[in-house]
């Protein structure tokens, strides 16, 4: 059953912008996405959205739709009451390029920081054996679609624009967590850099990361708290800095 | 100069947040509920009374420690004397409430409650947070959240008081074993919810487990580590029930104490 919806876009660039009120119509089982797409086809036809797969999995049309960060092709125009008027800007802790398009290029600058996977000297393509167990941690973390939803929603950055330099933010922790639980990663400095170079110690674990992340990663609990827990091993905690020095070896391998 | 939402390059939208649900419910009931609890742990911890009746002892006052305790309430001794401020004696329960309310205030959910509800760091997901600066857990005071492992380890010497006194609770007024009352059942449910809180600690979790690379290396740990990571995915229920399972036990041991309630015995 088709329905009439009442939309707000924001549209606009870098120097100014507005919501524009839209009707749209939107039918049954359709996703906000979708209706985007009619009012660009229809009435907005130089309206500027991002988007790719429409499948949740590349990550491209997040957006904040009344004023949560989501993605726009997994919000069912259903979940909103008919009489509700649907607000849909862009994501709010990136500069804006135009209407509901954002530079996230910042997030590639962060991820290039990032040290990456060091295997052992030596060891050659296809030798390494992994069990699960091992492995298992980390595969949640290699869900992540790169939606940045978690950092925009961060409120390090999100409210703190001078932060941004210092921060990395949640995708990244999880890649740094990612990295320092795997088994045969040799690079031993990755909590120290956490903490000192990508700004662990910024986060405040108030979770908002794990509650917009649209793959139900559990960011703080899996990822960011056991990195704060790796780093207080390295740095807070006298009885494991000096067991740590009496073994000469660095945590439990 | 603008910053956050409102710098200079992002879309211009005039409002702190454009959330149409109630993002305020959240955080307003926290702060109400850990408010109500703060007065009054804080009146219980000043009474300095209506704490012990034997074999009932509030959790706010156990261990005893001081020579102020009322006769029979020191299983551990009274190390401290009688010690005065002002010409007022000090209530024993300030002598130990440091340690479980370290661990609380330190405690990863508990962090996220109160920098939510109380600093409003940020207030709700999405909603612009009212300070122009932000250093999070870098700096004191707040970088002293990293020895919450160490108020961890002094909480489950706590646990064990704790539970020790729910085991003595099954003993009657004259000390006579073989009895069970309220007071044991409420006791009991206390000591279970305060090891429950701290089976499922994020650092228990990593201590336990969470620390290795390899697990396959340490099958032992790594069983005792899903089981704690099955426990941690409740950490807040577990932190709300044995905050208010803690005040109602208090509360019990004091009506009976002060002669409000008859602590009934099932045999």
């Amino acid at each position: 059953m088709a329905r009439k919806l009442n939309l707000r876009i924001w549209r606009g660039n870098r120097e100014t912008g507005a919501l524009q009120n839209v009707t749209v119509e939107a039918n049954e089982g359709e996703v906000v996405l979708d209706v985007i797409h009619r009012v660009q086809a229809e009435q907005l036809n130089d309206l500027a959205v991002r988007w790719n797969c429409k499948a949740g999995k590349c990550g491209s049309c997040s957006m904040e739709i009344n004023g949560k960060p989501r993605l726009a092709c997994m919000t069912q125009v259903a979940s909103f009451p008919e009489d509700e008027e649907i607000t849909i800007t862009p994501l709010r802790a990136f500069p804006v390029i135009k209407d509901l398009v954002t530079d996230v290029s910042f997030n590639y600058k962060k991820a290039m920081e990032i040290p990456a996977f060091e295997p052992p000297v030596g060891m050659k393509p296809g030798e390494p054996r992994m069990a699960q167990m091992d492995v298992e941690r980390s595969q949640e973390f290699r869900k992540c679609i790169e939606c940045f939803l978690c950092q925009d929603t961060c409120h390090v950055i999100r409210d703190h624009e001078e932060n941004k330099e210092s921060f990395a933010g949640p995708r990244f922790f999880i890649r740094i967590a990612e990295l320092d639980m795997h088994p045969l990663d040799i690079l031993r400095n990755r909590k120290k850099k956490a903490q000192e170079e990508h700004g662990l110690g910024m986060c405040n674990i108030t979770k908002c990361c794990t509650e917009v992340c649209p793959e139900h990663i559990r960011i703080t609990d899996n990822a960011i708290i056991p990195m704060k827990e790796r780093v207080v091993d390295e740095k807070y905690d006298p009885i494991r800095w000096l067991g740590s020095k009496i073994r000469k070896r660095e945590g439990i391998l | 100069m603008a910053t956050g939402v409102f710098s200079s390059t992002r879309a211009k939208i005039s409002e702190r947040t454009l959330r149409t649900d109630k993002w305020w419910l959240q955080p307003l009931i926290t702060f109400s509920v850990l408010v109500a609890f703060i007065i009054y742990a804080t009146l219980r911890a000043f009474e300095n009374g209506n704490y012990f009746a034997e074999p009932l002892i509030s959790p706010f006052y156990s261990p005893c420690l001081s020579a102020a305790c009322v006769q029979g309430a020191s299983l551990l001794g009274q190390p401290f004397g009688i010690v005065k401020l002002l010409g007022m004696t000090i209530s024993p329960a300030l002598f130990i409430l440091i340690f479980p309310l370290g661990f609380r205030m330190t405690c990863y959910y508990y962090r996220k409650a109160y920098y939510r509800s109380f600093w409003m760091s940020p207030p709700a997901c999405a909603v612009a947070e009212p300070h122009s600066k932000y250093t999070g857990e870098t700096r004191a005071p707040l970088i002293l959240q990293n020895a919450h492992r160490y108020f961890f380890y002094i909480g489950l010497i706590f646990n064990v008081l704790l539970t020790v006194d729910a085991v003595l609770a099954f003993r009657n007024p004259e000390k006579q074993w073989g009895h069970m009352s309220v007071g044991t059942l409420v006791l009991l449910a206390n000591a279970t919810f305060l090891w429950l809180y701290s089976a499922s600690c994020h650092t228990c979790r990593h201590t336990i487990g969470g620390r290795l690379r390899n697990f396959s290396k340490h099958p032992l740990r790594y069983k005792a580590w899903t089981v704690v990571s099955v426990l941690n995915h409740k950490h807040q229920n577990f932190a709300w029930v044995s905050l208010l399972g803690v005040a109602f036990a208090d509360f019990y041991v004091r009506q009976v104490a002060s002669g409000s309630f008859t602590n009934f015995y099932f045999f």
